[in-house]
Order: C-alpha cells, then sequence, then structure tokens
C-alpha cells in the first residue's frame, strides 16, 4: 500500500511539474510570426537538425545556429550563401529565395530569443 | 504459436534492426571523415535518422520481446491473447518498414529522434495500446506484493505512452511557436522517454537476475524499491540537462541538478555491488547472461559518472554542443541497453539451446570482449573529440578549422565503431540462427 501511495504522490508531482513546464516555465521566449512559422516548417521539414544544432541540441556535422544571424564572423549574408548552394559537407537543397527568406527569418528569431546562449558566450 | 514465439518473434526483429542501424551508423561516421561521401544521393540527413530509429527500434523490440518471452513465468498467468501479441509484431515490423522507406524518401518531420512524419505516431501508440492491453491483462490486478520487475515494467510501459504523446504536443500552435516552450518540451518528453525505455530493460534484466540467481527475495527488497524509486524520480525530474542552455525559467535547471545527483547513490550501489557476489554457484550454467550483465555494470559506471559531470551547469555550459553529448547517449545505448539486452537474450538461449551455447561458448567470449574494447575505445574517441572541440571554441575557431582538428578522433571513432559492428554481427549470426530454427520447429 506505501509503494502505491508513493507512486501516486511521485505521478501527481511530475503532472503538477508538467503544467508548470508548459505555462510559466517556459513563457520566456516570444511568439513567432506567420514567415518565421514558415521558415521553421522548412527547418524541420529538411531534417536541418539533423547536422545542426539550435541551443546544443542536433547533429554535429554542421555549425550550430542558434546565434548565425548575429554573429559578426557569420551573419546573414554567410547562412544565406549555405542555404542557397550548400557547402562541403552540406547538400544543395535547391531553396527558393522565398524559402531561404523564411527561414533566415526564422533563424533571426531564435537568435533573438537566444539570451541566456549569448550570456554565457 | 505461443509467447515464447511471439518474443522470438521480437527478438529477431530487434537485433537485425540494430544491425542495419550499425551499418547506416557506418556510413554517417564514413561521412564525417569524407565529407563528399554519397553527399548527394544518401546525405547525413538520412543517415543519423536511419541509424538512430533503428538502434531506438532495437532497444523497443527486444525489450518487447523478453517481456512476451517472461511474463507468463514472471506473473504466473499464461499470455492474455497470443493473437493481440502477433496484432502487435505485425504493426511494430510495418512501422519499422514505412519509417524506414519514409526516410530513404527524404519525408521528414524534423524534430530529432522522432524524424517521421507524425501521423506514423498514431500507428506506434496504437500498437502500444495493445502491448499494455496484453501485458496488464496478463498480470494479477494488486500490486502491493509485486516484485520490482513488474512495477518497472508497467512504468514503462504507461510513461513511453504518456512521452509520446508528449513529444507531440508540438502540432499545436501554443508549444510550435515559442521556441523556448517547444524544445524545453521536446527535451523533457525524450529525457523522460529514454526513462521509460530503460524501466523496460532493466524490468526484464531483474528477472533474469532473480532467475539466475534462484532467489525470488532480491526483487521484493527494500533496496530494490528505493533504486526503482529512485529511477522513478530521475524519469520524471532529470530530463533539464538537456536544455541548461534554453532560456526557460532556471527552477528547470535546479530541480534537474539536484535530481541528477541522487544518482551518487546509484554509483554507491554499484561500487558495492562489485565488493560481493551472491550467485557464484549457478555462474557455470549462465557464464555469459552474468558476464553481460557485468559489463553492464562496468558501462552503468561509467555513463552515470560522465552523466553527474555533465549534470553540473558549469561543466554543461563547455561539454553542450560537443561529442561528449554523444557520448553520454552511445555510452548508454550501447554500453547499458545492449548488454543488458544481450545478457537477457542469451539467457534465452540458455534456455532454447544449450548445446549450442556451450559450443560456442568460447567464440562468443570472445566476441563479447571484441564489442567492449571496441566500443570503450569508440566512447573514449568520442569524449576526446568533445572535450577538443570544447577547447577549440573557447578560442572562438570558424568551424571548418575545428573540424579539421577533430579529423583525428572521427577516424577512431569511425573505426572503432565499426569493429562495434562486426563484433555485434559475429554474436548475432548464431543467435539468428538459434531463434529462427526455434520459431519454425517449436510445436503447439
Amino acid at each position: 500500500m506505501r509503494k502505491t501511495g508513493i507512486f501516486i504522490v511521485l505521478f501527481i508531482s511530475y503532472i503538477t511539474y508538467s503544467a508548470w513546464v508548459y505555462t510559466d516555465g517556459t513563457d520566456t521566449a516570444s511568439v513567432m510570426s506567420l514567415q518565421e512559422q514558415a521558415g521553421k516548417i522548412i527547418y524541420q521539414k529538411n531534417n536541418c537538425t539533423s547536422c545542426h544544432q539550435l541551443f546544443g541540441m542536433g547533429g554535429f556535422l554542421g555549425p550550430e545556429l542558434t546565434t548565425v544571424i548575429s554573429d559578426k564572423n557569420r551573419g546573414p549574408i554567410y547562412a544565406r550563401t549555405f542555404l542557397q548552394y550548400g557547402g562541403a559537407r552540406m547538400p544543395n537543397f535547391h531553396f527558393s529565395k522565398e524559402e531561404v527568406d523564411d527561414v533566415i527569418a526564422f533563424l533571426q528569431y531564435v537568435d533573438q530569443n537566444a539570451s541566456t546562449y549569448k550570456n554565457n558566450k | 504459436m505461443d509467447h515464447k514465439k511471439i518474443g522470438s518473434l521480437f527478438i529477431v526483429l530487434g537485433l537485425s534492426s540494430l544491425l542495419i542501424g550499425l551499418f547506416f551508423g557506418s556510413i554517417g561516421g564514413l561521412q564525417y571523415i569524407l565529407p563528399p561521401f554519397l553527399k548527394e544521393q544518401l546525405a547525413f540527413q538520412k543517415t543519423r535518422p536511419l541509424h538512430v530509429y533503428l538502434v531506438i527500434n532495437f532497444i523497443f523490440s527486444t525489450a518487447s520481446g523478453c517481456i512476451y518471452y517472461f511474463l507468463p513465468a514472471a506473473s504466473g498467468r499464461k499470455l492474455y491473447s497470443v493473437k493481440l501479441g502477433l496484432v502487435h509484431f505485425s504493426l511494430q515490423a510495418f512501422i519499422l518498414l514505412i519509417i524506414v522507406s519514409f526516410f530513404f524518401a527524404g519525408k521528414f518531420s524534423g524534430r530529432e529522434y522522432l524524424e517521421f512524419p507524425p501521423w506514423i505516431s498514431l500507428i506506434i501508440l496504437g500498437s502500444w495500446i495493445l502491448f499494455m492491453i496484453n501485458f496488464f491483462k496478463s498480470i494479477p490486478f494488486s500490486f502491493n506484493h509485486a516484485p520490482v520487475y513488474m512495477w518497472s515494467w508497467s512504468t514503462g510501459l504507461i510513461f513511453y505512452f504518456i512521452t509520446m504523446t508528449e513529444a507531440h504536443l508540438w502540432l499545436l500552435p501554443y508549444f510550435n511557436n515559442n521556441i523556448v516552450r517547444d524544445l524545453t518540451v521536446q527535451w523533457k518528453a525524450l529525457g523522460s522517454m529514454v526513462g521509460a525505455w530503460n524501466m523496460l530493460v532493466y524490468g526484464t534484466s531483474m528477472f533474469v537476475m532473480e532467475s539466475i540467481s534462484g532467489d525470488k527475495t532480491i526483487n521484493k527488497s527494500k533496496t530494490a524499491f528505493f533504486f526503482y524509486f529512485l529511477g522513478l524520480t530521475n524519469l520524471m525530474f532529470n530530463w533539464g540537462h538537456h536544455t541548461y542552455i534554453v532560456p526557460s525559467s532556471h527552477i528547470v535547471k535546479d530541480v534537474s541538478f539536484i535530481i541528477s545527483m541522487t544518482e551518487l547513490l546509484i554509483i554507491g550501489k554499484i561500487i558495492y555491488n562489485f565488493r560481493k557476489s551472491y550467485i557464484e554457484a549457478k555462474l557455470k550454467y549462465h557464464h555469459l547472461p552474468f558476464r553481460l550483465l557485468s559489463f553492464a555494470d562496468g558501462w552503468i559506471f561509467l555513463n552515470l559518472v560522465l552523466s553527474i559531470i555533465i549534470s553540473v551547469p558549469a561543466i554543461n555550459l563547455y561539454t553542450h554542443g560537443t561529442h561528449i553529448t554523444v557520448a553520454h547517449a552511445m555510452g548508454a545505448t550501447i554500453g547499458i541497453n545492449t548488454m543488458l539486452l544481450l545478457g537477457s537474450v542469451f539467457f534465452i538461449l540458455d534456455e532454447m539451446n544449450e548445446t549450442m551455447m556451450e559450443r560456442f561458448k568460447k567464440y562468443f567470449g570472445f566476441a563479447i570482449v571484441l564489442l567492449n574494447i571496441s566500443l570503450l575505445i569508440f566512447w573514449a574517441s568520442l569524449i576526446g573529440s568533445g572535450i577538443a572541440k570544447s577547447m577549440d571554441m573557447q578560442e572562438k575557431n570558424f568551424f571548418a578549422v575545428i573540424m579539421d582538428h577533430l579529423k583525428p578522433y572521427f577516424t577512431v571513432f569511425t573505426g572503432s565503431g565499426i569493429l562495434v559492428m562486426i563484433a555485434l554481427f559475429l554474436i548475432l549470426i548464431p543467435i539468428f540462427k538459434t531463434f529462427i530454427h526455434f520459431i519454425s520447429t517449436t510445436k503447439k
């Protein structure tokens, strides 16, 4: 009976903690615009995460992209060039200009919400 | 057809997934050393999800197979429905085929570790419900006197369902359109999902250990339940170290750090266990399962040390985004789960074909040592690569320069990864033959 009790207490704590994470615990970023959402869809459909990281999560064959836009050594032109032509490791995805703009907008959004990441660098 | 045959079908499916998954992993490794290799035909964008999904499928299928195989002996009841088990297996095999086809076709959801289109998850969840019905209808209603592996299996089944559902909350705009919420919830779900499949695997190993020792009190002891609840607490709250760098509330990080440190107790227990062995009497008969479980103990120790180190926020700052994270995942997946699952599979083989096991004893012994040595080199090269990358990042080197510096590490991890594949191939071929013979000849 005691074991069941411990399980129930833990489970209720888990549900409560999850509810808090879904709401106040993560209420620290701005909401994406329609163009940024479109960029995110392209980022996901092409499985960019298998090679690139956002906030340190993703694959390691390509560079981390969280602050690619504000990075003085890279910036939007650097990102645009790779999106249009690919690179030594990156295939050419043949994105249209509109698609490239959308992905850049999404990366811009990520960059703007990367306060912790920038503070730690 | 009986529960043992259904279990065997799942095990064959799982072990086949492992071999094919390692093949794609080796191609992915080669793409690190030779960037143009299959870049346009089978880019890393495809080889990585193929590798990851197939290896994860190995864990789920093999663990499910072992549960089907052991359940009647563990619960003292017949399997509720053999037909339901067969439908579950058919769905699992169907899902595997669909997902692999989608990956080859380049159709992704783009969600790390669950890269397949989300509608496939409905079939996965449906097949899981069938598994849960079969499991819960096959065990006694009361959990009060149930051994710890029954708790472990039940928890794994329930939490896999919960976390798999949670991993799809991104489909709702409320989660998807806020990057902090999206990433935090994604890794909350994935972190706990790993805890769920660990519960399935650990439960199986606990049953095997009980069967080897013949001591039924082990899995009803207070210590066993203390570690079960400690594991459950970690499953629920120890996912935050994946998201230290995401700007969510600091409470998420604090909770995760405190819970991570409780893993020190597990390490203490492992060291204590190394000093006493209560199952020596049966070692002669179950030599290989015991050996694999001992190797798993070593891997648990190494991975817990690594996971505790990377749970310290000041260290995590330098290790995140490097191959140290991969070492953490690979060590846990191959090192711990593969040794534990192979231990259970060898235990089944001891029962299935004692003569073959005795004849191949030295051969298996050699392949198991080769597997562990290759894996240790692989693991160490990932950590070395992570440390080197972290140092390069501190010097703010360009990505291309960092990748060039890391090439020796990539060569070692690809080479040792291929050796891991060869060692597993050597181990699995005789196992396949035995299982296929068992599936095709056992009478009703």
